[in-house]
């Protein structure tokens, strides 16, 4: 498998995945109404005010894949959205922050195949990274060779890393051994590009089959496990989010190899930002809230975020209309 | 201050300070020093000069927040009166008139809920999160529920009336919660009542009663006197009182048990716990440390259902442990209004000093200790979460209620030993079960001594589902259709006066030689379903109302009863076998006694010298009897309660276990039957003393018994002096209920001996007419010989 040093990496060993296990996949059980009720008293028992608060939300912003999969998508707006990467707060935001020294851009411009050239071009000299979806995205269903080249053709494109998407009837039929073949393909096709892999959990139906699925593309040397591609009923959730978290944890510490975790689609408001960063902290802890650990897949929070910090610069609520749209 | 981008990089959590200003307004309106409330109005504070005042401390800073009044006798008394004056008004409201009180008092809640919140975490020193998202929004939820309750009193509790004035006393680690559950039922049902908040924390009990006047509850319906221990005695020992209620401590309920003890007030009692956290190999690990987190740092684990002894399969407890080391490091303690803290204060100095104590003994006795690198604050009363492994029921630390934020763990192998560990405690509260196999969850739940039993779950609450405790936990339930039962009572009690009993005078020396030309029968005790002689040796001469020798029956001693209770105990299979199966034994003992119906009434009549006609008429009303108890035995069902998750609580009846029964004078044999039937219906075994005068009816049943399929052990007799031999089984710890029909004198001593293990006590009138099938049977009978277990089911996958 080839493997490398990587800019998102931060000098942390790159997952190399493990053999499957099966016995360790099916011993998984998650409780749902126990993560439910877990998931429910995270936000409940943490708060951040004041300078906390601006600091946490300016964090976010920096573990932001600013996202456009639309199909409308041209290569117009896709240069609007890498512009917004570079600066997404307005200067004189960063300025009353006191944080210009910091830089703060997002994580990374996420993409179809079709606009990668677009987004490396329009984001080079930045350091910011563009993924792409990939692999038959969302649906997954291409044949495999297809989704296969996609991959090489991204990364021969530029991309730096790769969002894919796995084909959940392994997942809903057990038919694990499939799935990790599927997702170490993938792998091995990404080369030092890093692979996000998406579980589209809100079609797993339960929490134990995603905390399964979250194992063998651990197992098969997942760099991130994604929840969503944003076009299920059902996006991120913090009960999901738990179910993943624990298995990166449990794989941490047998194997020592850090995967990263990405909530994506329905993440609009800096409140449901803070929310998953309270729970990155308590259930993973501070290492875990940076870019090569953490990412949130989302268009539309960035605007709620600057409107918070704008509001904790002036004291008054702030309108959309007065930042940048992305 | 840090910067933003220093900030940035540590990513650390900062001061979340929820604001005490209105709640130091309340105090201030006050000047910070408070009396009583009575009869709708404020009494003057005690004056400075000890003890007539005491000092309301913050724990978490150690300041005083205020002063509240040392209640009197006098004060006791003068609220008493306020109640008393105040109840023939409120028990004759419609039931919608109170439904509407109870209706207001929910929604005063609600409007004054932070309120509320900032003050009980003030006064208490728990978490602000807590009283805001738990204790709070439960006491809106207990009024509103019983506004339902209010509601429909007369129609779902028909032929009952509130028992009058009710005194209530409620501890420190859930003020107004406590008052919720005690006042809601009490005012639903049409009491009135007099309340003593804990002395550490009277405040929010002062604020809910000035509210409630506010919101237009009529003086004297609720009062609350301040103070300590003394004030609790004198309102426990106020003869105008007709009820105690109490939640505390063991020790303390157990004095009360005492101090009521044939007094006629009704008890409940709500008690200490050492309750079992179960977490079997296949259960949910990252899901069961959450659910520790809630057990014992829950309110600083001052709780007394909190899960505090932690069982672990053995071949897991390693990894567990672990897990919850790592969760440990990750809790913050601090200051209790701070919106982003786990734990607050601990109450008071004392508790501190106590845990602090048992963490020692716990040491010294070899356990091994573990506690976060991080300090708590160095003032005010803090103690960090802490985990105790390599303990055994042995030790001190798993016997003994720490009531703090200490875990004590232990391993087993098995279920049955998982079972074995839970119930070696003399508690019985609550219980949590961790399992990912319904088969296991739902088959150990049945067989933990507890009164709440939560699968894969823990510190659940709700007003429609009962809480309250098996064995020295205390008894009658809080919550629910079974919690109201305990603000109710009989609208017609006995139609009799109580009857005098007569003394059973030792047959003198010139009786009459035998003449009878049968057989010589000298009835034994049956004990084990073999009938057995008496240990003593000695037999009593049983006499014809004329004096005239009918026969001898076995004198019963001491070891007689342990003798007894052992059997009963061995024919534990009985609880576990199905009503079918037990309707068609009491059927059949019904068949057995009307094919033997003359014999019988001849029995009775030689004895008691009842008429022929009478004597047949107690024989076939104890024949219907027992086919009523057949009737329930498969009837008797609990009920699923509609609680706020997803999922059910399975209030549950099961037999209390092992029961004494002390037989009425009169009717020798329907007295006999109507106290075993329903105790056996459902399930229990009894060791009965019959009738001291007449016990031929009750030994002659042991023939039918014996063809009945009766199993062995399930009912024992043992005749002789009745009281002597309840005094036995009341004080025996392996006896888990007596039921006692006969003097006032005999009341007292059973319910005076019945404190050692807190076992379940009823006494019917002996006035009773066992011939009324209303008087004589019934629901009220049934409700007695079981006890409610509330089983939580959380699901989904």
């Amino acid at each position: 498998m080839p493997d490398g040093p990587s800019a998102a990496s931060n000098g942390v060993p790159r997952n190399t995945g493990e053999p499957l296990d099966l016995d360790r996949v099916l011993a998984i059980r998650v409780n749902r109404s126990a993560a439910e009720r877990r998931a429910a008293t995270i936000p409940a028992r943490r708060t951040v005010k004041k300078e906390w608060q601006a600091a946490w939300l300016l964090r976010a912003v920096t573990l932001m894949d600013l996202t456009t999969l639309a199909g409308d998508d041209t290569p117009g707006n896709v240069r609007r959205l890498c512009a917004k990467a570079r600066q997404p707060l307005r200067p004189d935001l960063v300025e009353a922050l006191r944080v210009g020294a910091l830089a703060p851009t997002v994580a990374a411009v996420c993409v179809y195949h079709r606009y990668v050239p677009t987004a490396v071009e329009a984001l080079a000299g930045s350091g910011i990274p563009v993924a792409a979806v990939s692999t038959g995205f969302p649906a997954g269903l291409s044949p495999f060779g297809q989704r296969v080249d996609e991959i090489h053709a991204s990364v021969a494109a530029g991309a730096r890393e790769i969002d894919v998407v796995i084909t959940r009837a392994h997942a809903l039929i057990g038919d694990w051994a499939a799935l990790y073949d599927e997702v170490r393909a993938f792998r091995s096709a990404c080369g030092t590009a890093h692979l996000k892999v998406i579980l589209a959990t809100g079609e797993l139906a339960t929490l134990t089959t995603v905390a399964r699925a979250s194992l063998v593309a651990m197992m098969a040397g997942a760099d991130f496990i994604k929840t969503s591609t944003g076009k299920e009923g059902v996006n991120a959730t913090l009960p999901v989010s738990l179910a993943m978290v624990r298995q990166i944890r449990e794989y941490a510490e047998r194997t020592g190899f850090r995967v990263g975790y990405k909530p994506a689609g329905g993440i609009r408001t800096a409140r449901q930002a803070t929310d998953y960063l309270l729970l990155m902290k308590e259930e993973l802890g501070r290492d875990w809230l940076e870019p090569h650990l953490f990412r949130f897949g989302a268009s539309s929070l960035l605007t709620d975020i600057e409107r918070q910090l704008e509001m904790f610069v002036t004291g008054r609520y702030a309108a959309a209309h007065r930042h940048p749209m992305p | 201050m840090a910067t933003v981008a220093e900030l940035f990089e540590t990513m650390e959590y900062g001061p979340a300070p929820e604001s005490d200003a209105p709640a130091r307004t309340w105090l201030a309106q006050h000047d910070g020093a408070f009396g009583h409330f009575i009869g709708g109005a404020w009494t003057k504070p005690g004056k400075r000069a000890r003890p007539a005042t005491f000092d309301v401390i913050d724990p978490s800073t150690g300041r005083r927040l205020a002063t509240a009044t040392q209640g009197t006798a006098s004060d006791v008394e003068a609220a008493v009166a306020a109640a008393r004056k105040a109840f023939p008004a409120w028990s004759r409201l419609t039931p919608h008139q109170r439904a509407r009180h109870l209706y207001a008092l929910a929604r005063m809640v609600q409007r004054n809920a932070r309120l509320f919140a900032v003050l009980e975490s003030m006064d208490n020193g728990k978490p602000i999160r807590e009283t805001r998202d738990l204790d709070i929004p439960l006491v809106a939820r207990h009024f509103y529920h019983h506004a339902g309750w209010a509601q429909l009193r007369d129609a779902e509790f028909p032929g009952y009336q509130p028992v009058g004035v009710i005194g209530q006393i409620i501890p420190w680690n859930f003020p107004l919660l406590m008052l919720a559950w005690k006042v809601a039922p009490a005012l639903a049902a049409g009491n009135t009542v007099v309340l003593k908040p804990a002395e550490f924390t009277p405040l929010s009990a002062l604020l809910f009663a000035e509210l409630s006047h506010r919101a237009g509850l009529p003086p004297g319906v609720l009062n609350i006197v301040t103070g300590d221990g003394a004030t609790g005695a004198a309102l426990v020992n106020h003869p105008g009182v007709d009820k105690i209620a109490f939640t505390g401590s063991t020790e303390v309920g157990r004095i009360i048990r005492r101090a009521t003890a044939g007094s006629g007030k009704k008890l409940s009692l709500e008690l200490g716990g050492k309750s079992p956290f179960i977490v079997y190999d296949d259960a949910d690990l990252d899901g069961v440390v959450e659910g520790v987190v809630d057990a014992i740092w829950f309110n600083q684990g001052q709780v007394c259902c909190a899960g505090s002894r932690l069982l672990v399969q053995e071949g897991i407890a390693d990894r567990l442990y672990a897990k919850l080391r790592a969760r440990m490091e990750r809790l913050r303690v601090g200051p209790p209004l701070d919106k982003a803290v786990d734990m607050g204060a601990i109450v008071a100095p004392v508790q501190l000093e106590r845990i602090r104590e048992l963490v020692r003994t716990g040491q010294d006795e070899g356990a091994t200790m573990w506690q976060p690198s991080w300090a708590v604050p160095k003032e005010g009363c803090f103690y960090p979460p802490t985990l105790f492994t390599g303990v055994f029921p042995s030790s001190t630390i798993a016997q003994v209620e720490i009531f703090g934020p200490v875990m004590v763990s232990m391993t087993f192998r098995t279920p049955d030993e998982s079972v074995a560990l839970a119930n070696n405690t003399p508690y019985g509260l609550a219980a949590s079960i961790w399992t990912e196999n319904i088969n296991l969850a739902l088959d150990i739940a049945p067989k933990i001594k507890a009164g709440v039993v939560w699968i894969n779950s823990t510190n659940l609450f709700d007003a429609a589902s009962g809480f309250g405790g098996y064995r020295e936990s205390g008894f009658g339930r809080e919550g629910g259709r079974e919690g109201m039962w305990e603000y109710l009572t009989r609208a017609r009690g006995a139609k009799r006066k109580p009857q005098k009993e007569p003394r059973v005078t030792p047959p003198t020396s010139d009786l009459e030689p035998r003449t009878s030309e049968s057989v010589d029968r000298t009835a034994k005790l049956f004990i084990g379903g073999k009938q057995v002689r008496p240990d003593s040796g000695y037999s009593r001469v049983i006499v014809s109302p004329k004096g005239k020798p009918i026969a001898e029956v076995g004198d019963g001693n001491r070891k007689d009863i342990r003798n007894a209770v052992e059997a009963a105990h061995a024919a534990k299979g009985w609880a576990r076998s199905s009503g079918h199966l037990r309707a068609q034994v009491l059927y059949y003992i019904g068949e057995n006694l009307d094919a033997r119906r003359g014999e019988f009434a001849a029995r009775i009549a030689s004895m008691t010298g009842a008429s022929t006609r009478d004597a047949a008429r107690e024989v076939d009303a104890s024949v219907r009897r027992l086919f009523t108890y057949a009737a329930w035995a498969d009837k008797w069902d609990g009920a699923v309660h509609s609680v706020p998750i997803r999922g059910v609580a399975l209030a549950m009846h099961e037999p209390i276990g092992v029961a004494g029964v002390g037989c009425p004078f009169d009717a020798p044999l329907l007295g006999f039957i109507s106290l075993v039937a329903p105790l056996i219906a459902t399930g229990n075994a009894v060791i009965a003393i019959p009738s001291e005068p007449h016990p031929l009816a009750a030994t002659d049943l042991y023939q039918v018994f014996e063809t009945s399929d009766l199993p062995a052990g399930v009912v024992n007799i043992v005749t002789g002096a009745r009281d002597p031999l309840m005094k036995v089984l009341a004080e025996h710890d392996d006896v888990e209920a007596v039921w006692y029909c006969g003097s006032a004198d005999g009341v007292k001593m059973v319910e005076l001996a019945s404190a050692s293990n807190m076992k379940r006590t009823w006494c019917p009138s002996s006035g009773t007419d066992w011939l009324d099938d209303a008087e004589g049977e019934g629901r009220e009978f049934l409700r007695a010989a079981v006890q409610v277990k509330n089983i939580w089911v959380p699901y989904g996958e």
